[in-house]
């Protein structure tokens, strides 16, 4: 959504509450001990299948909580019927929690990494690229704002995890990541200010040599 | 969104009040879950907990004054920012791979998610309603001044403003600018002048 205009006020709150109910605690709690096993990226585009005038009414922990319950169907780990209920149905099948009590503090404290190993990076620092113009039915993290956009290259950040790949099952495709500085004139044309730039993080299957 | 607002102003668990709809359905999902054993309820009492207590924008905010009391410290910090804030003790998912970008009397930086809402949770903790919400993750990009007015204090028009838009695992943290006049502070001291919002790069401080 990223330089839409009219989507209402930035509404700013005092002394905002982590969370403002205790529901949405335990929806964010249930979410991080995923249950569905699901990865990460697999969960934004999760949620990005909320139809739009549905996911703009929506608050974010009723995205999650939507996007969870749907998962869980879509994994055959729950019934719509079970999930209205809260009750399994007769004869399911008992699983083990994929995280402990024990085990929270380590798992929220780990340094992970979406580094992995690939192939070198084709552009070098300094570069101008021009991002393709993609238009995926699935995942994609190049936003719509920033297709067929020139930019240059700020930051190579190594070989990452794809999500265009790992959001659809496609295993982890690395790809080398790359921060690409753009100038809020190029996104938005001539009345922007020229000093100013947007800087994104993209995957080299975004980008061309410009 | 005006929406969020009008929710939480209305809604909030009060105790007296009967229980909402989503606060129902999601005891039940809760219910269910537990039943078919896909979740530890302790283990979930234990996430919520991490998440109310044990991060939040004060372990940025001891990143940034040791960052302005430490200039070791900030070089390693500019360098190599997930090594730098594990230093403190602080890692975890989402700040997998930190970068800190820095404010000078030239550059203001500003930090948004277009895509969703990525956020260092590990020295931020979970975001403010306004910056997962859409009037914020729309307009961050394309009015960043207009924005950062907003909250209070507009950016001069001969400083460059620079839009960190978190579309990867990347996740960036503003170093704002020391204030002026505070030679003599410690490193606590200092830290209880830095905010979230000016580590989200909102506002100056």
């Amino acid at each position: 959504m990223g330089g839409m205009a009219n989507l209402g006020e930035i509404v700013i709150e005092a002394d905002e509450p982590v969370f403002h109910h205790a529901w949405e605690g335990r929806v964010h709690a249930m979410t991080v001990a995923s249950p569905t096993r699901t990865n990460i990226d697999a969960g934004r585009h999760q949620r990005e299948l909320i139809p739009g005038p549905e996911y703009l009414a929506m608050s974010y922990y009723e995205k999650w909580f939507r996007s969870l319950t749907e998962l869980l169907v879509a994994r055959g780990l729950a019934t719509p019927a079970e999930i209205a209920a809260g009750r399994a149905a007769p004869g399911f099948e008992m699983s083990t929690p994929v995280l402990s009590a024990e085990a929270v503090a380590d798992r929220l404290a780990r340094r992970g990494s979406y580094l992995r190993e690939g192939a070198a990076p084709l552009f070098a620092e300094g570069a101008a690229v021009r991002t393709r113009n993609l238009n995926p039915p699935g995942h994609t993290r190049l936003p719509r704002y920033a297709r067929g956009r020139q930019g240059v290259i700020v930051a190579r950040r190594g070989t990452h995890v794809f999500p265009d790949s790992h959001a659809h099952g496609k295993g982890e495709d690395p790809r080398p990541l790359y921060t690409v500085r753009f100038s809020a004139r190029e996104l938005w044309g001539p009345d922007a200010n020229p000093r100013d730039s947007v800087c994104l993080d993209l995957w080299e299957p975004y980008l061309e040599p410009a | 969104m005006a929406h969020d607002h009008h929710d939480h102003e209305h809604d909030h668990d009060h105790g007296q009040e009967p229980p909402s709809d989503m606060a129902l359905r999601v005891k039940a999902l809760e219910s269910l879950l537990v039943e078919k054993g896909l979740v530890d309820p302790a283990a979930l009492d234990a996430i919520v907990d991490h998440f109310e207590h044990k991060v939040g924008p004060r372990n940025g905010a001891r990143v940034v004054a040791k960052a302005w009391s430490d200039p070791a410290y900030k070089a390693r910090l500019l360098e190599d920012a997930s090594a730098a804030i594990a230093e403190l003790g602080y890692a975890g998912g989402q700040g997998e791979h930190m970068v800190v970008v820095e404010n000078t009397a030239a550059v203001r930086n500003l930090v948004v998610c277009t895509l969703c809402s990525c956020y260092p949770w590990p020295v931020l903790g979970l975001p403010p309603v306004w910056y997962k919400s859409a009037p914020y993750r729309s307009r961050a990009v394309i009015d960043p001044r207009g924005v950062i007015a907003e909250f209070g204090t507009p950016v001069a028009d001969d400083v460059e403003v620079r839009v960190w838009d978190s579309t990867a695992e990347i996740r960036y943290l503003v170093l704002p600018q020391r204030p002026p006049e505070t030679e003599g502070l410690d490193e606590a001291a200092l830290a209880a002048l830095v905010t979230r919002d000016g580590m989200i790069g909102t506002r100056p401080l």
